[in-house]
């Protein structure tokens, strides 16, 4: 089933961990195999902040495999002397887990494309997230595992998204948990409640244009479907709405940039979303409740209708 | 229908002239019998008084709780109650087989309402998806938007929605009313039975999608036609129908029904001989 839930502040900043953990947390009855955050943190603009994993937490129907800690140990220090190869200096360093890494990065370059595909060539390793502000947490468990785990009440920032997982057409692990990153655009993250059925026929259309797969979940195609279409001049909100006839299925999804949200829904109208929109927060949910888990007062919410593609800017 | 007949009165219920036909096919036709009526058991129902009020708090409460201290209440004869901080929460008032005046300060979730029977509700607020699902009768009032599925499968009872509700809409119905004061999504009225559908303002594609029966009243623009619905003629009888229906729902009182346009099956599809044994409620 899955809940997807996101909301952006204009104009200001909030703590938007705590309160994307409260909305997850809400929509948990959704699916708690696994849970993600794309949250887009107050930074000073300088760094790239890179999420990546060594290694695997393996759940039920998983194809990987469980190692051990001493295979991550040696995999970090290759993708250490890659950054170094690269003129890439890590300014800040943070093990939250044996497998799971955030690196403040003082790299001077725009295309990541090349950045990324060095780092990602290291066996085991992947890239979760790569931007200025972008950190996407994901990890098996419900929201509040997830936070606690990871100590993200306390992120500061404009917008975030997230999903709660009902693992379905893939196994249970990291690697097919939403968000999924814009490979290899800086600061672009996916979450998506739905199915899509012709994931494999464009699977092969963009492999064959040299986009990149790193799971078997169908969500992921979002994330490569709209990089692609961003890759090739079109804005956001133009890969956005291409999306509605170039994906077939049903599905909601919510994209995020460094300075904006977006959503689309399918057709028709297969897949639940609740909004609300004010002057300056923008909140939204699979349910009702995710979003009052932020506004418990009475508020006034509706359903997008079906096709329908809406950004908003921070 | 198909092969209704006239028929020669027979039961008491006919000799009332609640119905004058005979079904025939698949059709199970089962009449009640006023005459037995002391004997009828209705289970889950209370005698409350409407003027005995109370309210209640479920901020703190989950859904289940929340529902059986509703019927708590009724059975304690209140017929009057207010549901207060809702906030959004799923399957509140879901199963009332009851006379009641059910209201609710703030927002249900999904599933609000649904398989009741009799009560009389408004809804200061937004409902989330399949909002009043299987309604048999009673009256349910939404003072802002639904979400989708609104009414799936209702057999009775007005349903109103002031603002705008999403896909679906009607879906399934097998007859009751249904009032949207704003617009309504995608496949609106999708394989209604039986029933009509009034929407003030603009639907969106596939309008009435695979309906066997029943009308769809639209105010505003349509976004396409479903496969086998079509435009049919709006009579005077139609258009007094439809003020009645929109005064006493205390919306669009003075909206301009004549140019109302609405929609039927074209029956090209058509296979279909049930009839719901709604006699048996009436007779009550």
């Amino acid at each position: 089933m899955c809940g997807i839930a996101g909301l952006i502040h204009r104009g200001k900043s909030s703590n938007v961990g705590s309160e994307l953990q409260g909305m997850l947390q809400a929509l948990k009855h959704r699916g708690e195999d696994s849970t993600g955050y794309a949250l887009y943190g107050d930074t000073d603009g300088k760094n790239f902040i890179m999420r990546f994993k060594v290694g695997e937490n393996v759940g039920e129907g998983s194809s990987s495999v469980m190692e051990d800690v001493s295979v991550y140990d040696e995999r970090k220090k290759i993708v250490d002397e890659t950054l170094s190869e690269m003129g890439a200096k890590i300014v800040k360093e943070e093990r939250t887990l044996p497998y799971s890494l955030r690196y403040e990065i003082d790299y001077n370059v725009k295309d990541l494309l090349e950045f990324s595909q060095r780092i990602e060539s290291i066996p085991g390793v992947e890239i979760l997230s790569m931007g200025k502000s972008l950190e996407v947490i994901k990890d098996l468990g419900n929201a509040k595992m997830v936070c606690d785990r990871y100590s993200l009440d306390k992120v500061v920032g404009t917008h975030a998204i997230g999903h709660a997982r009902m693992a379905t057409e893939s196994g249970v692990d990291i690697k097919s948990a939403h968000p999924f990153w814009g490979y290899p655009f800086s600061d672009v993250s996916v979450v998506h409640n739905g199915q899509l059925t012709n994931y494999w026929n464009n699977r092969r259309v963009l492999e064959n244009k040299g986009m990149r797969f790193m799971s078997e979940c169908d969500s992921e195609l979002i994330a490569v479907y709209l990089a692609e279409k961003m890759r090739d001049g079109a804005t956001l909100e133009e890969g956005m709405k291409a999306s509605l006839t170039g994906l077939d299925g049903v599905f909601t999804y919510f994209v995020a940039t460094k300075d904006s949200l977006g959503m689309a829904k399918d057709t028709m109208a297969a897949k639940p979303l609740v909004l609300y929109e004010s002057d300056d927060l923008v909140a939204m949910g699979s349910e009702e409740i995710a979003i009052r888990s932020v506004l418990p007062q009475e508020i006034d919410t509706y359903d997008p209708f079906d096709g329908e593609v809406k950004v908003w800017q921070i | 229908m198909a092969n209704l007949k006239t028929v020669s009165k027979k039961s008491k219920a006919q000799s009332m002239g609640m119905h004058t036909e005979v079904l025939t096919g698949r059709t199970q036709q089962k009449f009640f019998n006023p005459d037995e009526a002391e004997n009828f058991y209705y289970f889950g129902t209370y005698d409350v008084d409407f003027n005995k009020r109370t309210e209640l708090d479920v901020k703190d409460m989950t859904a289940p709780e929340a529902n059986k201290e509703i019927d708590n209440l009724m059975s304690q004869g209140y017929g009057t109650i207010v549901i207060k901080n809702p906030q959004g929460k799923h399957s509140l008032g879901v199963g009332i087989l009851n006379k009641l005046n059910l209201i609710f300060e703030g927002s249900l979730g999904y599933f609000g309402m649904g398989s009741c029977d009799g009560p009389i509700v408004r809804i200061n607020g937004r409902v989330g998806w399949s909002c009043a699902e299987n309604l048999m009768a009673g009256k349910v009032v939404i003072e802002k938007n639904a979400g989708s599925c609104f009414g799936a499968a209702i057999r009775g009872g007005d349903l109103i929605c002031k603002g705008s509700v999403g896909a679906r809409t009607g879906i399934d119905m097998k007859g009751g009313t249904i009032i949207i004061g704003g617009d309504a999504g995608a496949f609106t009225g999708f394989m209604m039975q039986r029933g009509r559908i009034i929407i003030l303002g603009d639907v969106g594609i596939n309008l009435g999608d695979s309906m066997y029966d029943g009308t769809i009243f639209v105010g505003g623009e349509i976004g396409s036609y479903g496969s086998d619905a079509v435009d049919a003629e709006l009579t005077k009888s139609d258009q007094d129908w439809l003020k009645r229906k929109l005064k006493v729902a205390e919306i669009g009182e003075n909206f301009d029904v004549s140019k109302m346009k609405k929609i039927v099956a074209g029956k090209k599809l058509w296979n279909y001989d049930n009839l719901e044994p709604t006699e048996k409620k009436g007779a009550i």
